[in-house]
């Protein structure tokens, strides 16, 4: 039995959105046209996390995908935090001021964030309250701080993600009173989650990556191909640099035991990561907060586990590698993805398949002969092409859907297999994880008017 | 290019031919604006005004004016024959499915052919011929019962192999064909140059032609049209021709009192190229590939290649107007099936140099058919328009027949089949016109198979039983708007998908109507029937009785509770309905009429019945569900449910009761099931429907009820001899050709229309009658079946048409109902038919060429049928309707 298109289509649709930038919004043009997302889970619940802004006090717009492990805390509480760092880390002296008075004196804050979000895409009501204060004991922080410079956007970006990273830490040692929340700050901290973070400026484009999620700019060459430029790096053992970085980080002696089985100490896939305290803490805090903490933490076999050869921590960090790209005409989209996508595709079909989607939905003008001189025969192959273009793209309104859809389908020959996407997504859960990942898509596109 | 095209399609030499008419519109060779002052005014009152210049406009206003008549004023919005004739491909073809759309094709052929010669005006008309190309066994024999219609009217046609179709073209490949149809006499035209040839001929004859002028609506008073206003002042007029092609809804919603006519237009394409490198021949035939959706035509060297894709683009629904058809946009991505399709058929063209695609709106109607006749609704307000894109195939032809209309009151031919008042207001909601023409462009090639039903615009009108007949496997066709169940397929019984079980063959429901015929003679079947068309006439004194006694031809003075089956006649004795009256009381009737005579009759009687408030005439169809009970333990279940004796004395044939069923009160039930089975037919006011239906169900469980459709109906009818109006009969069939004298009360004391007629045939003898006929060497299984429309030979001669047919399955025979004539042998002049002429004679049916031998009769077989029945004889050779 296999799956009718309309199911495989809704499976696929489900977490599917679109975000236009509105053409004139009297301010400023923007240089992202739009975005298109969608993820698609293998483990129940899913443990990727997406998050999209507009950031309000500066300019710029803020995307990123996060994948989470040993659980989806971490990746849930980053996908709700980390922008409001960002953003914060990028605010001038002045509107930190203005803020932290705002809130001194019960008055209505200044927006800092437009959040694009999915109906499912949720934010934790619980721990509202606990993030906040965090944020803002970091704000004041960098008030008092005041270095008096502009903000440089790298800095910011790596500053946002130590410093959240740092506060999951703290919040875990810490704890609440509140069961619940106490509970929560400890799960996220347990668990671990990579982030890929684009920040778009006009025609500057900042990518912050930490671990194995990636940033691919689609580009248009001169005769209408399509190729990809990287812009991250792997945090993984297959990125010599990265096993060179944790070598240098340990003492020689721990030199054969720090990478096995192309895993950090034989266990985590991605070599920089938030949360997994696990790989941060000496084991005497591990062990206090573990006895200290509620029952379900004593209960899990998991955190109570101390990795083998831990000898000098920490052995792990979420501070991201920045790459800053002025974007040229010919770049016409950037795909932010999860391990999930890149498992099963490689990143020149990526940029294929999105490049013709984008040119497929917009820019297939129609034709006129005027006056020019075409054969029948002429025509007729011009149009076999048009179409052939057209038809596997009509299925989709969302360029991540599409991308999702070659994911799971493509056969042999690269076009989508329906008997292949209909058994994919049929697939029963506890399958589901040993034939593929998590898929978290964003494809953002550039207005090649304006750059 | 667009502008050159424009030049070259409608070279207007014609005008130097007649210099009144330059002088009227010679202005226009300086055209840029619209302000250009009109040099001719309008005059103030005329017989007729026709509005729209184009094919067809332009041939109602030369038929006329060559019948007699003078007084015409044509409007034309812009200019004559700038719309879709303008942009038309041009194709004469007489390869038509409907008989009376091929009289009109052919007789538009023969009449383009002569004009040139008696207008003086270049029509550009070229007897090419035209090949119908088959991909499939099944597509040829859709071709060859085309052809066998052609071959019997005469015109020259046959079938050819695929090696003849290359010999006559020398660019087709024929390596998918499994034969053609080529018919020599079909021909080429320049379509507007033919709409001017016929507007110079009748402006000769004294018709007023104005363009740049637009009308805004018509003016109708007392239910008659008295003038048209238009953007140049006001017209007073006695009648008025809608032929606004692709507007005529909009102008026909634009008055006060609404015309429904229902069509839409969609996008139409074609391609022209430049001359090959060797011009193709002018003469050579035109080719179409039903199958690959596509025609190609010779045009100046090059070709002329359009189609009917299978996802048309309608336009225009919210009705938007403009002063010609702008170029619309060229659309090569929506072609590109149909260029592919050219390129298979002719792989040559490769290297041929595109000169355009031309985009041009067609206007299509609801079931194929153009639309043609009277509205119901405003007396002396003509509508000729929705050609489906064979305007100019049809042109001449519906000129002629409109003309006819207008000028006698009734065309030379039965045009039922086009009438307008097929149509009711139910069909011109522009949802449904918008679906349903999507459905209807596609159909243009699709293969036309027996018992086809339109998929869109459906579960528009239903029985309140619907919902419980769907449940129980109830397979619907519609009528008129109406659901009406074909068959039951029982539980666990799958059939073909809609597209597999398209067959010309036994179809795949053949054992469940099978089984259904077998309930109805055995045991009692239920048959929803709510659909009829129900009138109640009713008057305080004399007037009704008075007033259909004279409107029909049997005599209705009856004691009340008796039903009589009578024809409703026109002055010719012809049949304008066919239907049962029952007389409820000494002053009111119960009349029920087939589904689709639902607009018909009440317009005929609205304007035949006096005016007079003591004589009301409503529309109850949609008060009364009706059920009927068909078989020989109908009786057994109604007295049970009644407690009421049903025994023949109590309720002999022919009768009708108010009477409780169930629980229910005020059910009229009548002794007839119009199959000639024993049964009874109950009338019950749509609130009581499901309890009576459930009741009838559950009483006549022990007695084996079930449900049934109206193919069993239609078996059993059929091999009952039973002619059913608007199949078999028609305004042109009179009761005596049909063995109905009985249903005429010549002597009934009084006056009635058609008597005269009916008078003369009885005395003179009748020139065709309705026979039947039992096919002898037809194989069931493996044949092809019989449907309608088959060619009769007798002696080897053709006499007539099968107007319907059925497989019986008491019989076990194929059962052919349809008119034999006699025809003169050396002269062809129609001869009197006598039985003997009939009975003396060895008959064959061809079915798409192939000859079955046929056994003839005027009666039908009553030894046969062994079951108790009362009064058969009566209601035997009586009436029946789908």
């Amino acid at each position: 039995f296999y799956l009718t298109p309309p199911q495989v289509n809704s499976i696929l649709k489900a977490n599917e959105y679109s975000f236009k930038v509105p053409e004139f919004d009297g301010k400023n043009v923007s240089s992202v046209l739009g975005f298109d997302s969608n993820q698609l889970p293998a483990n129940a619940p899913i443990e990727d996390r997406r998050s999209a802004a507009t950031c309000l006090q500066t300019r710029g717009m803020l995307l990123g995908v996060f994948d989470g492990h040993a659980g989806c805390a971490c990746a849930q509480a980053v996908s709700e935090r980390l922008f409001y760092y960002i953003a914060v880390s990028l605010l001038p002296h002045e509107t930190l001021l203005e803020i932290e008075n705002a809130v001194e004196s019960g008055r209505a804050l200044l927006p800092i964030l437009q959040w694009h979000k999915h109906p499912n895409d949720y934010f934790s009501k619980e721990a509202s309250k606990l993030y906040f204060n965090s944020l803002r004991t970091y704000w004041q922080e960098l008030i008092d701080l005041n270095s008096g410079e502009t903000t440089d956007v790298k800095e910011a970006l790596i500053n946002a993600f130590k410093r959240l990273d740092n506060d999951i830490s703290l919040e875990a040692q810490v704890g609440d009173p509140n069961s619940f929340l106490n509970y929560l700050v400890l799960r996220v901290a347990f668990s671990g989650a990579t982030a890929c973070v684009a920040h778009v400026d006009g025609v500057d484009l900042h990518i912050a990556n930490t671990g194995d999620s990636r940033a691919m700019l689609g580009v248009q060459e001169q005769d209408g191909s399509w190729s990809a430029v990287n812009l991250s790096y792997d945090h993984n053992a297959q990125n010599e640099r990265e096993v060179e970085r944790v070598k240098m980080e340990h003492p020689k002696s721990e030199e054969k035991s720090l990478v096995k089985q192309d895993r950090l100490l034989g266990l985590l896939m991605p070599f920089r990561a938030f949360g997994d305290v696990k790989f941060k803490w000496s084991i005497e805090l591990q062990k206090r907060v573990v006895e200290s903490g509620p029952d379900q933490l004593n209960d899990n076999e998991y955190t109570k586990f101390i990795p083998p050869n831990y000898h000098t921590p920490p052995y792990l960090t979420a501070e991201p590698e920045v790459i800053h790209h002025k974007l040229r005409p010919q770049d016409k989209f950037l795909v932010l993805a999860t391990d999930g996508l890149w498992e099963t595709m490689h990143r020149q079909d990526v940029a294929r398949i999105v490049g013709e989607y984008l040119t497929g939905v917009h820019h297939q003008q129609p034709i006129a002969v005027g006056g020019y001189k075409v054969t029948l025969g002429q025509m007729h192959g011009l149009l076999a092409e048009r179409r052939a273009r057209i038809s596997s793209v009509f299925e989709d309104q969302n360029a991540a859907t599409h991308l999702i859809r070659h994911a799971v389908g493509n056969n042999e020959f690269g076009t989508v297999d329906h008997e292949r996407l209909s058994k994919m997504l049929s697939l029963p859960e506890e399958l589901a994880r040993m034939y593929r990942d998590d898929i978290t898509i964003i494809v953002v596109q550039f207005n090649s008017h304006v750059i | 290019a667009a502008r050159m095209f424009l030049r070259l399609l409608s070279d207007v030499r014609w005008r130097a031919a007649n210099p009144k008419w330059r002088r009227m519109t010679c202005s226009r060779r300086s055209t840029s604006s619209t302000a250009e002052p009109h040099p001719v005014s309008l005059p103030a009152q005329a017989q007729v005004v026709i509005c729209g210049g184009g094919i067809m406009g332009t041939s109602v206003a030369y038929h006329l004016s060559k019948m007699g008549w003078k007084d015409i004023v044509l409007l034309e919005q812009g200019r004559l024959a700038a719309g879709t004739t303008r942009f038309c491909a041009g194709i004469v073809s007489t390869a038509r499915h409907v008989s009376i759309e091929l009289k009109m094709a052919d007789y538009s052929n023969k009449l383009y052919q002569q004009l040139e010669q008696e207008t003086g005006v270049k029509t550009g008309y070229m007897k090419t011929g035209s090949i119908s190309l088959a991909q499939t066994q099944d597509r040829l024999i859709s071709l060859k019962r085309i052809a066998s219609s052609l071959n019997v009217m005469g015109i020259p046609c046959e079938i050819i192999t695929p090696k003849q179709v290359a010999q006559l073209h020398p660019l087709i490949n024929i390596h998918d064909l499994v034969g053609a149809m080529y018919v020599p006499e079909d021909a080429l035209v320049s379509s507007a140059n033919v709409s001017l040839a016929l507007a110079t001929a009748a402006s000769r004859n004294g018709v007023q032609i104005h363009e740049r002028t637009s009308v805004s609506h018509v003016s109708v008073q007392k239910g008659c049209v008295t003038g048209v206003e238009t953007d140049r002042g006001q017209i007073q007029c006695q009648y008025f021709v809608n032929c606004a092609g692709q507007w005529a809804y909009e102008l026909g919603h634009s008055g006060e009192e609404p015309v429904n006519i229902p069509l839409h237009a969609c996008e139409h394409f074609y391609l022209l190229t430049h001359p090959l490198k060797e011009p193709l021949a002018s003469n050579l035939p035109t080719i179409v590939d039903l199958d690959g959706r596509i025609y190609i035509r010779n045009w100046q060297g090059g070709i002329l290649s359009g189609g009917f894709e299978k996802n048309p683009k309608p336009l225009f629904t919210e009705g938007r107007n403009q002063l010609e058809i702008q170029n619309l946009q060229e659309d090569w991505d929506h072609f590109e099936p149909l260029l592919s399709a050219l390129l298979r058929r002719m792989p040559d063209l490769e290297a041929l140099q595109i000169m355009q695609l031309v985009n041009c709106p067609e206007s299509f109607t609801p079931d194929m058919r153009c639309i043609m006749g009277e509205s119901p609704t405003v007396r002396g307000y003509f509508v000729l328009a929705g050609m489906n894109s064979a305007g100019i195939s049809y042109g001449g032809g519906a000129g002629k027949y409109l003309a006819e209309w207008m000028v006698n009151g009734y065309p030379s031919e039965n045009v039922w089949p086009l009438d307008l008042k097929r149509f009711g207001t139910l069909q011109s909601s522009r949802t449904f016109l918008r679906h349903r023409v999507m459905e209807v462009m596609p159909l243009m090639c699709d293969l036309k198979v027996p018992r086809w039903d339109f998929q869109t615009g459906r579960q528009l009108r239903t029985s309140p039983l619907y919902d419980r007949l769907d449940a129980q496997g109830a397979r619907w066709m519609e009528k008129h708007g109406f659901e009406r169940v074909k068959y039951f397929v029982p539980p666990g019984k799958d059939l073909l998908d809609l597209d597999q079980s398209k067959t010309f063959y036994k179809p795949d429901w053949f054992d469940i109507v099978g089984s259904e015929v077998k309930c109805c003679k055995e045991a009692v079947c239920v048959i929803d029937m709510s659909s009829f068309t129900k009138f109640e006439i009713s008057s305080t004194g004399d007037q009704a009785l008075e007033s259909l006694q004279y409107l029909f031809s049997n005599d209705l003075d009856v004691p009340v509770g008796h039903v009589v089956h009578t024809g409703m006649l026109n002055e010719n004795g012809g049949y304008e309905n066919d239907c049962s009256i029952a007389r409820l009381s000494k002053r009111s009737f119960f009349m029920i009429s087939p589904t689709d005579q639902q607009v018909h009759c009440w317009a005929w009687l609205k304007n035949r019945l006096p005016d007079d408030s003591n004589l009301t005439m409503e529309d109850v169809t949609w008060k009364y569900t009706a059920l009927n009970l068909i078989g020989p333990r109908a009786v057994d279940v109604l007295s049970e449910l009644s407690y009421a004796p049903i025994t023949p004395e109590h309720f002999p044939s022919l009768f009708c009761k108010e009477m409780s069923v169930g629980y229910a009160n005020g059910i009229r039930v009548m002794s007839i099931t119009h199959t000639g089975e024993p049964g009874f037919m109950l009338y019950i006011p749509i609130e009581y429907a499901l309890h009576v239906y459930n009741e009838v169900m559950n009483m006549g469980q022990k007695y084996g009820i079930r449900n049934a459709g109206y193919y069993a109906l239609r078996s059993l009818r059929i091999e009952k001899f039973f002619a059913f109006w608007g199949q078999d009969l028609d305004a042109f069939t009179t009761p005596m050709e049909c063995g109905r004298e009985f249903q005429v009360k010549l002597e009934k004391g009084m006056q009635f229309v058609g008597q005269e007629a009916l008078l003369e045939q009885k005395q003179n003898g009748v020139y065709k009658r309705f026979t039947m006929f039992i096919l002898e060497d037809h194989d069931t299984d493996m044949d092809l079946w019989p449907w309608w429309g088959e060619p009769i030979f007798r002696n080897g001669r053709y006499v007539g048409k099968t107007t319907s047919s059925a497989y019986s399955y008491t019989l076990e025979r194929h059962v052919c109902l349809g008119f034999v004539q006699h025809f003169d042998e050396k002269t062809g002049e129609e001869l009197v038919v006598t039985t003997d002429f009939i009975n003396q004679g060895e008959y064959e049916i061809d079915i798409a060429g192939q000859r079955f031998q046929a056994k003839a009769k005027l009666y039908p077989f009553s030894s046969l049928f062994t079951h108790r029945r009362r009064k058969d004889e009566v209601e035997l050779s009586g009436y029946q309707r789908e």
